[in-house]
């Protein structure tokens, strides 16, 4: 089981908005995953293995030094999001 | 129970101001939460103190923004301001480009609010009514839009 995790400024609006659309892209590609939400200040004690953010908050993961991040310019973007998915399942 | 009953007649705000700066900007998506006394002052501040420190995090997709900050800043009463840019506002996304299109999220705790998320995430996937929205003459062709969320 893959753990996601979504990630936002605050922790409120954003990232629940994120995970739905994620969980959306999840059930359609039939993953074995398990998606939740938190926000950037939580993020940086956290372990997951793929990472969603919106490209400012995504930059930011990747200076924590984050591997895996799916960075999203329109945040309901699944195709997008399961483009990058298909990138790094594949990696 | 749907969106225009957390936004109201007087919750729609629709401008054709130019060339607005980012704070000014954020002042005009919380103003009628501000006069109806739904949010405190702090609550635009923090909204503006999280936007110098992190960019425009509240810019969604193409068009459309969700300003927000959360519980503590300042929120008296969960609440939505919808505001209508008619020339667009440039808030430093330079993914998104000009923002059109507005909400404001106030929510009085951060877990009571996920009914209206979820329905603003459908609103705001729904390309057709987003553009009929930005176009509206009118507060009345908005609300009837809100009332099917």
């Amino acid at each position: 089981m893959k753990k996601i995790l979504v990630v936002c400024g605050n922790g409120l609006g954003t990232s629940l908005m994120m995970e739905m659309a994620v969980k959306d892209v999840v059930k359609k590609m039939a993953l074995d995953a398990e998606v939740d939400h938190e926000d950037l200040s939580s993020a940086t004690g956290s372990q997951a293995d793929i990472w969603v953010a919106a490209a400012d908050v995504a930059t930011q993961l990747q200076e924590m030094g984050k591997e895996n991040i799916i960075s999203l310019i329109n945040i309901f973007d699944k195709a997008s999001i399961e483009e990058q998915l298909n990138t790094i399942l594949k990696g | 129970m749907s969106l225009f009953d957390l936004i109201g007649h007087d919750g729609i705000v629709i401008t054709n101001e130019e060339n607005l700066s980012v704070d000014a900007t954020l002042e005009l998506t919380c103003s009628a939460l501000v006069a109806s006394g739904k949010v405190e002052e702090s609550y635009v501040d923090a909204i503006k103190a999280t936007h110098k420190k992190i960019g425009p995090y509240y810019v969604l997709a193409p068009k459309i923004a969700m300003p927000h900050a959360r519980p503590e800043d300042g929120v008296n009463e969960t609440a939505l301001q919808l505001t209508v840019f008619k020339k667009g506002v440039d808030l430093g996304s330079a993914d998104n480009g000009d923002v059109f299109f507005s909400i404001t999220l106030a929510a009085i705790d951060s877990d009571g609010h996920v009914l209206t998320i979820m329905a603003l995430s459908e609103l705001f996937q729904n390309d057709d009514d987003i553009e009929t929205i930005i176009n509206a003459e009118n507060k009345t062709d908005i609300i009837n839009i809100l009332k099917k969320y």
